[in-house]
């Protein structure tokens, strides 16, 4: 459908590097600049997180930074707003990444007109699989936004009908379990990414477990992005609102690292 | 069948690292139940370990102090381990086993079915993890020392709101990390499917008996079964095989803590709305942005923002009716069987004795009530005794 948009915006030609934020952690103020420094280090697209109460995909790091962010008001409303500001600010391709309860609860076709005002072309829902994904989609192509779709370590022979039903790009997860940093991913990914590319034309970026620039650079080979979430949050852990620079070098590394 | 959906409820909302072992499942249970080795052993557990047919007992002393409608208990307390989830449990644990796999984990609230699963690990020599809210556990501790005793090692669940919910979504997490050699054994109707429906299957047996048994007795079906709801497996076990029963009143007793003009209420159907979570389409407690709201019982086993969603789509559709009780009124009910019929049942169960009361009166002596006994009342004794100002510890 419209890979187009993430072939000439986010994969051109290189390795892209998609950094994840969940919105609001500390504060929606921090989220913004946040976005803005990860943009100026290289950040190819942005996947702003919205908090949920009980993020079911997520290990400890990003349920606790959806935790204080709820805490510290961050509802749907506020984050549009908080987009809305960025966006007089950059053109960078955003997705969001939400629980599939709070686009429900608020309508699938108010939040997708909401993102198609802000110019956002991919909704990432880890707990919409391939079988459910069908009436959500169809709300969503008509504000030209894609449904990213997962294949996991375990889709064995469910990745070929995946694959060809993919927009946008594929959200391939580096490892079983939930969102967190990993020592070591042991899950064969060239395999998989050889049976998507024999499938598809889709890009494809690999999230999970990635922390450190060795381990990007080698999971680049077997895919055309790598998604990094929680070893941003933990940068934050640790500085708080005073971790622009710390992110800015963060994800320069990143991204030179898969593109050397 | 209906593809995991009941009308616009159920569904499969989960990460695809779960999908290929959800379907396996299905698979699995669907070649199973109709395997003549596997119900013979499973009949055998039921009837040999776990004790059943359970009682129906005639509630003479209630019934003539109500003076109205005949009412009879069905004694799921009697079961061993104490409640009604060891006819699931002893349904999964199995086919876990026929399944080919090592380990079993599952969550809990009351302690109830993490007691149960324990149990039925222990028994069928499978390694197993429960996950208990830390909360809970605080309310629950003997039932935390009994799982230990029985092999299973119980896991505090520090997040969210430290009760059931945040159990069953860290037992969804521990899921997606070793799918391979284990089976979540979930204790409710809920969840994605195929869950809501094995333990409906399973617990089904509930109202199987009760129809058989009552009809013998009496001559007739009853007028109404009632049951307490929070995921709503004892409720759907009760409701099932009288669900074509057109004249049988079903009806569902969910928690309202300290009264559904509060906050501090476990009631899905009368305050929530319709919500996807938990891996399935159904009715929740959730604000306007749909985040899941904390919810409050007096009763860890009903203290979840949510029901099934055979229950939301037997909501919707008007044949089984959800009817608020408080934890007052739940714990006068819980004295008033001790009382009357010398029999202290668990503080979930008390709110459908509660309902039954109130019921009662309003109907003919010839009309005839069933009321699900889902557990027994030893756990929630000391909590009793410090709701009404006695400062008793287990």
């Amino acid at each position: 459908m419209s890979n187009a948009y993430f072939n000439e915006n986010v994969f051109n030609n290189k390795k892209a590097f998609i950094p994840f934020l969940t919105a609001g952690y500390p504060s929606l103020a921090d989220t913004e600049r946040f976005i803005l420094k990860m943009e100026e280090a290289g950040a190819d697209l942005i996947e702003i997180g919205i908090p949920f109460s009980d993020p079911i995909a997520e290990g400890p790091v990003i349920q606790n930074a959806s935790t204080v962010a709820l805490k510290n008001g961050a509802s749907l409303d506020k984050i549009f707003e908080m987009i809305e500001n960025l966006r007089k600010k950059t053109n960078i391709p955003l997705a969001i990444m939400s629980y599939v309860n709070p686009l429900f609860k608020v309508g699938y076709d108010n939040f997708f007109k909401r993102c198609q005002g802000l110019d956002i072309k991919a909704v990432i829902l880890p707990d919409v699989p391939y079988e459910e994904k069908g009436e959500i989609e169809e709300i969503a192509s008509c504000y030209d936004i894609d449904i990213i779709s997962f294949i996991a370590p375990t889709s064995n022979e469910r990745i070929q009908k995946i694959a060809k039903d993919s927009r946008g790009f594929i959200y391939v997860v580096s490892s079983l379990g939930v969102t967190g940093t990993r020592d070591e991913i042991t899950t064969d990914l060239n395999s998989i990414n050889e049976i998507i590319k024999q499938t598809t034309p889709t890009k494809t970026a690999v999230g999970f477990g990635i922390n450190n620039p060795i381990q990007a650079k080698e999971i680049s080979k077997y895919c055309d992005g790598v998604i990094v979430g929680s070893a941003i949050i933990k940068i934050i852990d640790k500085l708080g609102s005073n971790s622009d620079e710390a992110i800015y070098n963060y994800v320069k590394e990143m991204k030179e690292a898969i593109n050397s | 069948m209906n593809n995991g959906k009941y009308g616009e409820f159920g569904g499969q909302y989960v990460p695809e690292t779960l999908m290929r072992e959800i379907i396996n499942l299905e698979r699995s249970y669907n070649f199973y139940k109709n395997d003549e080795k596997f119900n013979q052993e499973l009949d055998f557990l039921l009837k040999t370990y776990a004790g059943r047919p359970s009682l129906l007992y005639f509630a003479k002393n209630m019934t003539k102090d109500l003076n109205g409608a005949k009412i009879y208990l069905k004694r799921e307390d009697l079961n061993h381990t104490g409640s009604h989830k060891i006819n699931n449990v002893l349904g999964q644990a199995l086919l876990a086993k026929y399944m080919g796999k090592k380990r079993i984990i599952a969550e809990t609230g009351a302690g109830q079915h993490g007691v149960a699963t324990a149990t039925a690990a222990a028994l069928l020599n499978l390694e197993c993890e429960i996950f208990m809210g830390e909360e809970d556990i605080k309310r629950q501790a003997l039932n935390v020392y009994r799982m230990n005793l029985l092999g299973a090692k119980v896991n505090s669940v520090k997040t969210g709101t430290g009760t059931l919910k945040d159990a069953v979504s860290e037992a969804m997490r521990e899921w997606t990390k070793r799918v391979d050699d284990t089976l979540y054994v979930l204790g409710s109707v809920m969840g994605p499917h195929p869950y809501p429906m094995i333990v409906r299957d399973f617990q089904s047996i509930i109202s199987k008996e009760a129809r058989e048994e009552i009809l013998k007795v009496e001559g007739k079906l009853p007028n109404a079964v009632i049951a307490c709801v929070g995921g709503g497996s004892n409720a759907m076990g009760m409701f099932y095989n009288f669900i074509s029963d057109k004249n049988v009143q079903l009806i569902g007793a969910e928690a309202a803590g300290l009264g559904i003009e509060t906050e501090k209420h476990a009631a899905s159907i009368a305050k929530g709305s319709v919500g996807i979570f938990h891996g399935m389409k159904s009715i929740f407690c959730q604000d306007k942005f749909g985040q899941i709201a904390p919810v409050y019982s007096i009763s860890a086993g009903l203290d979840y923002p949510g029901i099934g969603p055979e229950h939301a789509y037997l909501h919707k559709t008007g044949r089984a009716k959800y009817v608020p009780v408080t934890d007052e009124e739940a714990v006068l009910a819980f004295e008033y069987l001790a009382k009357t019929e010398g029999i202290i049942c668990a503080i979930e169960s008390a709110h459908a004795v509660s309902e039954a009361i109130k019921l009662a009166g309003q109907m003919k002596k010839e009309d005839i009530i069933i009321v699900c006994l889902s557990g027994r009342g030893d756990k929630d004794v000391a909590s009793i005794a410090r709701y009404r100002g006695r400062e008793i510890y287990e």
